[in-house]
Formats: structure tokens, C-alpha cells, sequence
């Protein structure tokens, strides 16, 4: 059976939104928190799918971006809620609750950060780009764990979530909306990037170098930008993670969280644009629904995600589309 | 006489004991189609590697119109006008026909950081990609995912990216490969008309189609020219027939 790609985009979105909105008629916040979870985590699994799915540079270390947007919203919010300032080196500022501010430096800093780490892992192809990104992972990793500012090992707690104009974001399905919103937005620019001049590029570059380079076009350029903005957006979902756990540690920069990120992108369907929605949803609800049954939980997943990789490449998004390829 | 379009001065690549390319020195005149060819072996795509910059040579130079290409990479080789067909189809396999000429039309104009805009509903890209496929004999394939296509399909989008890039010279690397009689035949005729827009180094292993196209001949054996000329010089030339014509009649 074949299905539009845009009829499943919306469907997906639909359910996504609808869970949620029955728990909030029927009063049930922690299912909200759920689905919160998913959007957010599908958030940085987006991010992730440009340079994985678009770019064919397997990144095992994004959970280096979801942690700097994790730590940027703590740093900011802990100064701010202990009323000290922040040393620059180059100055002071004060700390902030503004979400929209924690979300600017969030971007800021992860597509920085990108630019420099595929600056020196862009020289590298294969098996040695997925060591050296891990690497980086790792670095951040044991850094954030001896930085005893920000509570070292334990983490950083942020006693009241952060603030929108507008909103309360202490209301679960007001938090929701928000991440929500944020998602339809990135999932929006994301599919004009991939249909744009930039987006066919970086997409030909994937399939064939040589071509690329014969045409005029310069690989490493376009991968650093998507690089970026890949970055960027892990980065502001890292951000919101941790505002939705209103708590932030060394663990958003560990490699299982980069390897689940990667997980989300193939069980959802490599370079697709809602299929790490998708991902994302199927691995929170595994994780609550076989999670509070036995801590093995993983097993269950491990086999779905062989399952995928041995018979459908595609994804969840290929076997309900018919088709294993991508994109465009 | 008239400046040559494109000049290799003495390129030299050696691959351990081997010599690749010894001293090559040819050059690309206005209007004409430049055939090289010589045995498997005998150095010719990595000659065209190094006009086209994906190989760098040991010593030598290569000059594009009068101006000193040598430090160029690929993509700068390929903005300042040497267009490049593969020997073997270097595609974007996953994408469309008309994908695939318009991502050449996206590399010549330079226009790879525009982020925002349909690059299938930009007129201008989709008008250079068009036109392209419809001289190719592709128009109606456009929407045909390059997996899709024959073999001879895919040599035909080869030379349409080629010409998106609207090029000052085609660098052909045996673009007749495995096309069969009325391929090649068709291509013959398409190559003949298309030296008076640019002129073409071709590469190739069938005869037939470079005595008809070629206006000189460089033959290439080990590495080294041993002779360029006409078409009849060359055809009539003792050393040739001995190192390479000989062994193929
Ligand atoms: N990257 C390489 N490393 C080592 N030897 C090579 C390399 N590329 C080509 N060669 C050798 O150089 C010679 C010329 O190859 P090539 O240019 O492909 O010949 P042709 O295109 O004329 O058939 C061959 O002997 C080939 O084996
Ligand atoms: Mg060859």
C-alpha cells in the first residue's frame, strides 16, 4: 500500500498533538510530560537527520548539542535564580529565564560548536568521521562532569521552568504547545532547506562526491553548514529538554544519548522529514510501555531497530510509503 | 592562429615505478574536437583527472584560456568553464533526471548557499536544466529517477549535466562507452554540432566515431603522446599502427 508522504507528515503530527490534548480533557499531566518528551527528543532528532539523512555523515556525537543547549539554558537559569552573575572572562552578564534568550544562546553556541568540530572532522571520511565525532562527545562529556560550577557529576536543578510571554509554562499542555510549535516551525524550514539549491546539493554531495565536485560544488562547504544548523537545532532542543526536566547533567552529552538520537533517525526512516517525529514517538512510548514492565526495555527496541535495518531500510516511514528512498 | 582554449604544459604523474602521464603537453583549439586515444592503461583518465583537478600532477601545468589553472581545485576548475564526463556515470542515483540537471545548473551559478527557495520552481535553474535534457533527448525521462535509467540514459544525462554548466570546454571521458551501435551513432551526431559551442577533449575507445568527429588525434601510449595530428596522418602513421592501431585491426 502507498500513501502520500504529506498525508503521513500531517497524520503524524495529528497524533502527535492529539495524545496530549485527550490527557489534558481527561486530566492526566504525566502523559503530557510524554508527549512532550517525544516532541522535544524528535526536535533533536530532526536536527540530526539533516546531516545523517541529507548529508550522509553519521554524527555519533550530537548528544554534544543537545548538551551545550542543555547547559546554556542551566548556566543562564542559574544565575538568574541565585540572583549572581555570570563571568564572561570577556565581561558579566546576568542570567536569564527568558526562554526565547536561553534558545538564542542555545543555537548560537551548538552551530559555533558544529562549525568547529566539522572543521576537523570533515577531513575525515567513514568510520574515522563516526570515531572522531564520538570523540568530541566524550570530551564534552568529562568536561561537564569536572566542571563543579554546574554541579559537576550531579547535574544542575532549575527550580521553576523558565519563562514565555505569554504563556505559562508551567501548564503542562501550555509547555507542550510551545515544544510543539517549535517543531512544526523546524520541520517546516527543514523541508524548504531540503528542496532548496542548498538542500539538493548537500543531497547530491551524499550520493556522489565526484559529481558534486564536478559541477562546480565544494563538499566540505555544504556539509559545514549542515553542519550548523543540524547543530543548531539539537542544540535548541537540548534547551528544552532540560527545561522540560527542569534539571540538566553530564548524561546529555554521553554517547548513548548520541546513539539514541541515531536510533531515532533509522527507526522513523533515514532522511525523512517527519521520521524522526516518528522515532521519537515509537522509542517514548517503548520506553513507557515496556519500561515499567522490565528494565530490559532495550532489548525490545534493539529488535525493532534489527528488524528495520534488515528488511526495511526505510524506516517505519517506508513501509507505510511504499518506498525505501528519500527525500525531495 | 587562434589561442587554444585549453593547454596541458609536460604534465607528469607517476604511480610508484609507473608512469601515467610522461610530459603531456596538448592542447584544446577553438571549434575543435581533440580525440585521444591509446591502449587500456595508457594514461588517459588520468589525464583527464588532472585538467580537471581531481588529481594532482607531479609537475606540469594546465592552462584555461591563457590563464594558469593549476592551483585551481575541482570545483574552481569546473566554475571556470571545464565541463567533465565520467567514464563510468557519476550520479546522483537517488534523485530525478531533471534533479540531477539542475543540480548542475545550482554549481555553475554558484548559487549552493541559497536556502530558501524551491530549486525545482526556480525558472531560471529549471529553463538551463530543460533545455539541456531536451538536446540530450531527455525531456521525457525527466521525472525518471536516475536508478531507473538504461545505461545509455545515464551516459545521455552525463552530457546534459555537462551542458548545464554551459562550459568553455567539454572534457569527454569515453562518453560512447557501452552505448551500442545507434547510441553511439546518435551521440556522434550531437558531439559533431557541439564543437562549435565549446570545444571537446574526447576520450575515446570507439573508432569508428573518432575518425568521424575528431579534427586532430593525439595518440597516447605509457604515458607519453607519441603522435598528434589528423585524423589521415595519423591513420597512415607507421609508429601508431605499430604501438596502437596495429594490435586493433
Ligand atoms: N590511483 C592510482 N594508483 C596507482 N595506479 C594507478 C592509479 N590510477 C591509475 N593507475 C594506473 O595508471 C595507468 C593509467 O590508468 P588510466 O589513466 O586509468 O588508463 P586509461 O584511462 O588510459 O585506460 C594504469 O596502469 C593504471 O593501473
Ligand atoms: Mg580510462
Amino acid at each position: 500500500m502507498r500513501i502520500h508522504e504529506t498525508a503521513v507528515n500531517t497524520a503524524v503530527l495529528l497524533a502527535l498533538l492529539s495524545v496530549p490534548a485527550f490527557a489534558w480533557w481527561t486530566d492526566e499531566p504525566f502523559t503530557i510530560t510524554l508527549a512532550t518528551r517525544a516532541a522535544v527528543l524528535a526536535l533533536a532528532a530532526v536536527g540530526l537527520n539533516i546531516l545523517l539523512g541529507i548529508g550522509g555523515l553519521v554524527s555519533f556525537g550530537h548528544a554534544v548539542f543537545f548538551g551545550l543547549g542543555g547547559y546554556a539554558m542551566a548556566i543562564l537559569a542559574f544565575h538568574a535564580q541565585n540572583y549572581t552573575e555570570l563571568n564572561l572572562g570577556i565581561g558579566v552578564i546576568d542570567g536569564t529565564n527568558s526562554m526565547p534568550v536561553i534558545w538564542l544562546v542555545a543555537i548560537i553556541v551548538s552551530a559555533i560548536t558544529a562549525c568547529l568540530i566539522g572543521l576537523l572532522s570533515l577531513r575525515t571520511s567513514g568510520v574515522y568521521f563516526i570515531m572522531i565525532t564520538l570523540a568530541f562527545g566524550q570530551m564534552f562529556y568529562y568536561f561537564a562532569i569536572s566542571w563543579s560550577t554546574y554541579g559537576g557529576e550531579d547535574g544542575v536543578s532549575i527550580y521553576v521552568r523558565n519563562q514565555f510571554p505569554g504563556l505559562n509554562t508551567l501548564d503542562p499542555i501550555q509547555f507542550f504547545l510551545l515544544c510543539f510549535g517549535l517543531l512544526c516551525f523546524t520541520l517546516f524550514v527543514t523541508a524548504r532547506v531540503q528542496r532548496s539549491a542548498f538542500g539538493v546539493a548537500l543531497n547530491a554531495t551524499r550520493q556522489s562526491r565526484a559529481r558534486a565536485e564536478a559541477v562546480g560544488l565544494r563538499p566540505v562547504r555544504l556539509q559545514l553548514v549542515a553542519f550548523a544548523l543540524s547543530g543548531a537545532i539539537t542544540g535548541l532542543a537540548g534547551a528544552l529538554f532540560a527545561d522540560l526536566n527542569r534539571f540538566v547533567s553530564p548524561s546529555m552529552f554521553s554517547w548513548q544519548l548520541s546513539g539514541e538520537l541515531i536510533v531515532l533517525v533509522i527507526i522513523g526512516g533515514v532522511g525523512r522529514l517527519i521520521g524522526p517525529v516518528i522515532g521519537a514517538c515509537v522509542f517514548v512510548a517503548l520506553e513507557h510501555l515496556l519500561g515499567g514492565l522490565t528494565e530490559y526495555w532495550h532489548i525490545a527496541l534493539g529488535a525493532i531497530l534489527l528488524g528495520i535495518v534488515l528488511f526495511g531500510r526505510g524506516g517505519v516511514l517506508g513501509l507505510l510509503t511504499g518506498q525505501d528512498g528519500a527525500r525531495v | 592562429m587562434s589561442e587554444a582554449v585549453l593547454t596541458t604544459h609536460k604534465l607528469c604523474k607517476r604511480f610508484g615505478a609507473l608512469s601515467a602521464t610522461d610530459d603531456v603537453s596538448i592542447t584544446l583549439l577553438p571549434d575543435e574536437i581533440h580525440a585521444v586515444i591509446g591502449p587500456n592503461g595508457a594514461g588517459k583518465s588520468t589525464l583527464i583527472q588532472q585538467i580537471c583537478g581531481s588529481l594532482r600532477p607531479d609537475s606540469g601545468r594546465v592552462e584555461l584560456l591563457g590563464r594558469d589553472i593549476s592551483i585551481f581545485d575541482t570545483a574552481a576548475r569546473a566554475r571556470a568553464g571545464i565541463a567533465r564526463t565520467f567514464q563510468v556515470s557519476q550520479l546522483a542515483m537517488e534523485d530525478t533526471v531533471l534533479q540531477n540537471a539542475v543540480l548542475g545548473a545550482i554549481g555553475s551559478r554558484g548559487i549552493s548557499w541559497r536556502m530558501w527557495r524551491n530549486a525545482q520552481q526556480t525558472p531560471t535553474l529549471i529553463a538551463r536544466a530543460d533545455t539541456a535534457l531536451e538536446r540530450v533527448g531527455l525531456i521525457e525521462h525527466r521525472d525518471t529517477v536516475c536508478a531507473n535509467l538504461s545505461h545509455g540514459q545515464r551516459r545521455q544525462l552525463e552530457v546534459a549535466v555537462a551542458l548545464t554548466l554551459e562550459p568553455k570546454a567539454f572534457i569527454m571521458d569515453e562518453p560512447m562507452a557501452g552505448l551500442g551501435a545507434e547510441g553511439s551513432k546518435t551521440l556522434t551526431a550531437f558531439l559533431d554540432g557541439l564543437r562549435l559551442e565549446a570545444p571537446i577533449l574526447l576520450v575515446e575507445h570507439d573508432m569508428d566515431a573518432v575518425f568521424a568527429l575528431a579534427d586532430r588525434i593525439s595518440v597516447l601510449v605509457y604515458g607519453k603522446v607519441i603522435a598528434t595530428g589528423s585524423a589521415a596522418e595519423i591513420r597512415n602513421s607507421a609508429a601508431v599502427r605499430e604501438a596502437y592501431l596495429g594490435d586493433a585491426t
